[in-house]
């Protein structure tokens, strides 16, 4: 699979003289692009450009009710007003621990995962099909499931280790803020890293077996060959599960909301959760929509930090 | 490989403890759906339920009408329509664009990409109400359509991005002896590239259906009855405050992972090959 | 929004054209917009309409009255008014307050279930009608004094009582008596720490007493009901948030208080109701506040090991002899956008009529004073009737402010900080009415 990604996009994929001559010249391509690509444009931005939109224009107004008849023109006062709120900076650090933490994780245990996946087992089927499963789990189940198992009165993790005497007494796993978050990271790493487990495992399988056996035959050590043959070739995969990560634990709305509400002392509260509650149960609405462009930003930005830093490959979309 | 012997053991242990972390919480719900309620609660904490309690699911299965459990069941064939249509309509819209993408030179090429993938980082509170008053003046609230056409909007995005990086893998070549052979782009397209694609298809498309099956938070707002309530909101009804019964919880979870999962475990070796490949590449 | 051009190094000439494309999008939309309101909604959409046809309407589920008793009382419903059909929709609790919210704008709802809470912020954004002058005059004679208020702010009436509430005090007779306490003991709060140290001196129970206490309304419930006992007020003569003083700060204290001496269970913090109802159904605590509803549950052999164990008593007094409990009852609301308000207030004057609540006073006490010496009803819950007679009386009224739910969420991170020991009960209270200031202005 490895050589078949040398291919050049500058050079016309198409043979030449197809698409009766034209196609060598940009715009004759273009006009079919733009054919194809109509449809997913209509679904997509069909939809979305009216609510970006009206999410952009409400932010620069004061909106206290979906109803308002009175929505004064207020400038970038909700932002002012966001930069200035001590909540937002300690809500947006705990959204940047739990990104950076659970993602560095997830990033970690998905490479061990993805080396034992590619390592030569019995029954390897059987485990890749186990390690499929929960990122098959929707989200909602594992915020239920996990609420369960660390419960402090009738949790399944509180029974099975006073049973195995590691623990004394029942705790309280979700009872401080600083512990909470933490379980919130325990919750998201358990489901998300089969996903990026079998991301870095396409890249492993991309690394050709006699690359290895040649490194084997010059003396290399595994650890030695690991770093000099195979981490590179990960990069691009590491990459993208970077920014796929990032904007999922931006995002991430409903394992706060079913897990714990974004307590306790508002230990939880990620960024999305704030706006959600910003927005819906105070009835914020510009000042909601402010947080929400704050989001969008922050995801580019850090898509793009990702980009610059681990782009080599000069030939994909992304 | 002799001296691999301990490297073998090694591996074997590992991939036992990996496969009991992943289950052991499965067991757990197993157990807890079949548990009374009482025993749920038990200190110390019976992991195999010393009564065997099934009415949750016969609960599940049999319930009528407006009741939690009959409202949980409509929400599975909810869930089902919605993803599938949502599946079929963004790899219809998507396998063109991806085409398109991967295939053609055209101008703003990368910068259209970016602007699609854009559109998959907008939080979904972002739109929430003014999609709603689309919703509401289409009549299309608290109805799978509508859902779909949402789920449709971020999950397309989505596709083109995986789609389009894994045809980038596939050989110019295959594409160019097709067009000598007299192909139409179209016909290369159907006939040549979709068959060497099959793998990230068939990854992209179980991508696809999981981004649908898990959404949440359009669900819930848009959604209000057994007509189009999808399973995450019927999951989170479970959850409330007034509900106190974690075997339901359980049972209602396991339920409603069983399509998904179904599908993971039969796509799982197109997933290696496919979804991250046509990613990573390109 | 839509300008990720900056992080294509190789597009970097290209972006120009598209931000004055966006550019002047948007300022075409603010220049269009600007004229109205950006919502988007003009004054009085709402209308009385025929006083028939299809009647959409809110209810949530699990709690006070079932989903089947709605469904039943429905079905009377139209039976008599044939002219009119209703569309009853279930949400759970936490969904209710955010899909009134988003489904104004649109008025898809007729009739909304509301809680005690949310009556100012409805009522002053126009979310709910002002029934005022559709309330017959003798409710307000017929009608509980506690229930009354629920729906009431700025001196109008935004809905009608529907399943009164407030937290009672319930007591495990069985671990009472094996740590040998006399339940008698348990009129007021501090006779109720003593019984509290005998029980876990005896070692009858680890921790004797369990709370909701998570961030969640429900600690803003159990900490009202203690704020009366207390003596304390959330707001001042002027209308001001007053939590930092007197009994607020005391109540707020004693709570902590108990954590650190061991007698509250340290994961109240993370309780709700059913986890509180959970904890004693396992005697896993022997005593705690909760809804009505609880009695029935510890009475469920499915779900509990203490059937016929659970006493319920009217809740402890404080140190200033008070005794008022919080007032958690829901009310039945006509949407302002409904088109329908006539059919709306005919369905809602059939679900709080006596015969109807009457028929269910077990799962939520009636609203009507006639109900409480109607032999019949009370004897569905006698113990909770007379725990009830008294309690309904006096309750003690969360703050009826229009941004309540965004002061309650400070005031409940700043309870928490104080449980948590992370902060004084004063400086914590110090805090949160800092904090809530700009929000009670505006």
């Amino acid at each position: 699979m490895a050589i078949t990604r040398t291919r050049n996009i500058d050079a016309p994929p198409g043979p030449p003289g197809g698409g009766g001559g034209r196609s060598r010249r940009p715009a004759g391509q273009g006009r079919l692009a733009a054919l194809l690509l109509l449809p997913a444009g209509i679904v997509v931005f069909g939809i979305i450009v009216y609510p970006v939109l009206r999410t952009v224009l409400i932010s620069f107004f004061n909106v206290d009710s979906a109803v308002a008849t009175s929505t004064p023109f207020v400038g970038i006062r909700n932002y002012t007003d966001i930069v200035g709120n001590s909540d937002f900076w300690s809500t947006m650090g705990r959204t940047l621990y739990f990104t950076v933490v659970s993602t560095g994780f997830e990033l970690l245990l998905g490479l061990g995962l993805a080396l034992l996946m590619n390592a030569p087992l019995r029954a390897r089927w059987l485990l890749r099909a186990i390690v499929v499963l929960p990122w098959a789990l929707p989200t909602v189940v594992n915020g239920a499931m996990w609420r369960g198992v660390l419960n402090a009165q009738y949790g399944s993790l509180n029974a099975l280790l006073t049973q195995l005497h590691l623990i004394s007494d029942y705790r309280s796993w979700l009872g401080t803020p600083a512990s909470a978050l933490n379980m919130l990271v325990v919750a998201d790493v358990w489901k998300t890293t089969p996903l990026v487990a079998f991301f870095l495992l396409t890249g492993l399988q991309s690394v050709p077996r006699e690359i290895h056996e040649s490194a084997r035959v010059d003396g290399a050590g595994a650890v030695r060959t690991f770093w000099s043959i195979t981490a590179p070739l990960l990069i691009p995969s590491v990459a993208v599960v970077l920014i796929l990560r990032t904007i999922e634990a931006f995002k991430v709305f409903d394992l706060v909301y079913i897990l714990t509400g974004g307590g306790p002392a508002n230990g939880t509260q990620t960024i999305a959760y704030f706006t959600y509650v910003q927005a819906f149960s105070d009835q914020r609405f510009g000042y909601g929509s402010a947080l929400a462009d704050v989001i969008v930003v922050c995801i580019l930005v850090l898509s793009a930090v990702y980009l610059r830093a681990l782009r080599r490959n000069e030939m994909s979309l992304i | 490989m002799k001296a691999s012997r301990r490297y073998q053991i090694f591996v074997h242990v590992a991939a036992v403890l990996v496969a009991i972390v992943i289950l052991a919480p499965f067991a757990w719900m197993l157990t807890a759906s079949v548990s009374d309620p009482t025993s749920l609660i038990t200190r110390p904490y019976h992991w195999i339920p010393r009564h065997w309690d099934f009415s949750r699911y016969t609960q599940i299965f049999q319930g009528k009408g407006q009741d939690v459990a009959g409202a949980f069941r409509q929400s599975v064939i909810n869930s089902t329509i919605v993803a599938t249509g949502t599946v079929v309509i963004s790899m219809g819209v998507g396998i063109f664009g991806a085409y398109a993408f991967a295939m053609l030179r055209f101008r703003f090429r990368r910068l259209t990409m970016m602007i699609f993938l854009t559109t998959y980082m907008l939080p979904p509170i972002a739109l929430l109400v003014p999609l709603y008053l689309i919703m509401s003046s289409l009549g299309l609230l608290d109805s799978d359509l509508g859902l779909i056409i949402i789920y449709c909007s971020y999950v397309t995005p989505f596709v083109l991005w995986i789609l389009s990086n894994y045809f980038l893998t596939i050989p110019a070549e295959l594409e160019e002896a097709a067009r000598v052979d007299g192909c139409s782009r179209m016909g290369a397209l159907f006939r040549i590239i979709l068959p060497a694609a099959r793998p990230g298809l068939f990854a992209t498309i179980m991508f696809a259906f999981l981004l649908a099956w898990d959404e949440f938070l359009y669900a819930l707002i848009f959604t209000s009855t057994s007509v189009s309530k999808t399973i995450p909101v019927a999951i989170a009804d479970f959850t409330g405050r007034y509900s106190t019964d974690f075997g339901l919880v359980a049972a209602g979870g396991l339920i409603a992972s069983v399509p998904p999962v179904l599908l993971a475990i039969a796509f799982q070796r197109f997933v290696v090959g496919g979804l991250s490949a046509g990613a990573v590449k390109g | 929004m839509k300008l990720p051009v900056h992080n294509a190094p190789e597009d970097r000439m290209l972006p120009s054209r598209r931000v004055i494309l966006i550019g002047g999008l948007a300022a075409g939309a603010t220049a269009l917009l600007s004229a109205c309101s950006v919502t988007g909604a003009s004054q009085q959409k709402g209308g009385s309409g025929s006083g028939s046809g299809v009647v959409n309407a809110l209810f949530m589920q699990q709690a006070g009255y079932t989903t089947s008793d709605v469904t039943a009382m429905t079905a009377a419903f139209e039976k008599q008014n044939p002219n009119i059909k209703i569309k009853p929709v279930f949400v759970a609790y936490e969904a209710l307050h955010d899909k009134i919210v988003t489904a104004a704008a649109a008025g898809t709802y007729d009739v909304v279930l509301i809680d005690v809470i949310w009556p100012a912020e409805f009522g002053n954004k126009s979310i709910v009608a002002d029934l005022t002058s559709r309330y017959p005059a003798d409710w307000q004679s017929s009608m509980l004094g506690g229930a009354l208020i629920t729906a009431e702010y700025d001196k109008k009436y935004f809905g009608v009582p529907w399943g009164v509430d407030t937290k009672f005090f319930y007591y495990n007779k069985a671990l009472l008596a094996k740590a040998g306490v006399d339940p008698a003991t348990l009129g007021t709060w501090s006779g109720v720490l003593d019984a509290a140290r005998t029980l876990k001196k005896t070692g009858t129970v680890k921790y004797p007493l369990a709370w909701s206490w998570s961030q969640a309304e429900a600690i803003m419930c159990d900490y009202a009901q203690l704020v009366g006992a207390f003596g304390g007020t959330f707001l001042d003569a002027s209308g001001k948030l007053a939590l930092n003083q007197g009994g607020a700060v005391d109540a707020l204290r004693w709570m902590r208080q108990t954590i650190v001496d061991g007698l509250t269970n340290p994961a109240s913090t993370t309780f709700l109701e059913q986890d509180v109802e959970k904890t004693m159904n396992n005697a896993q605590a022997a005593m705690g506040i909760n809804w009505t509803y609880y009695l029935g549950s510890s009475n469920t052999p499915a779900n509990s090991k203490v059937v016929g164990q659970i006493g319920v008593l009217q809740t402890p007094a404080g140190p200033t002899g008070k005794r008022p409990g919080v007032n958690g009852s829901m009310a039945l609301s006509v949407s302002a956008g409904s088109k329908n308000q006539d059919a709306a207030w005919k369905y809602v004057e059939w679900l709080t009529s006596e015969a109807q609540l009457d028929k269910y006073a077990k799962e939520a006490l009636p609203i009507w004073k006639t109900s409480y010496t109607t032999p019949s009803v009370v004897q569905s819950s006698p113990e909770t009737f007379a725990a009830a007679a008294k309690q309904l009386d006096d309750l003690i009224v969360r703050p009826q402010v229009v941004n309540y739910n965004g002061i309650s969420k400070i005031i409940q991170v700043e309870l928490q900080n104080a449980l948590l020991g992370n902060k004084t009960a004063q400086a914590a209270l110090d805090d949160a009415v800092k904090s809530a200031a700009p929000l009670m202005a505006g």
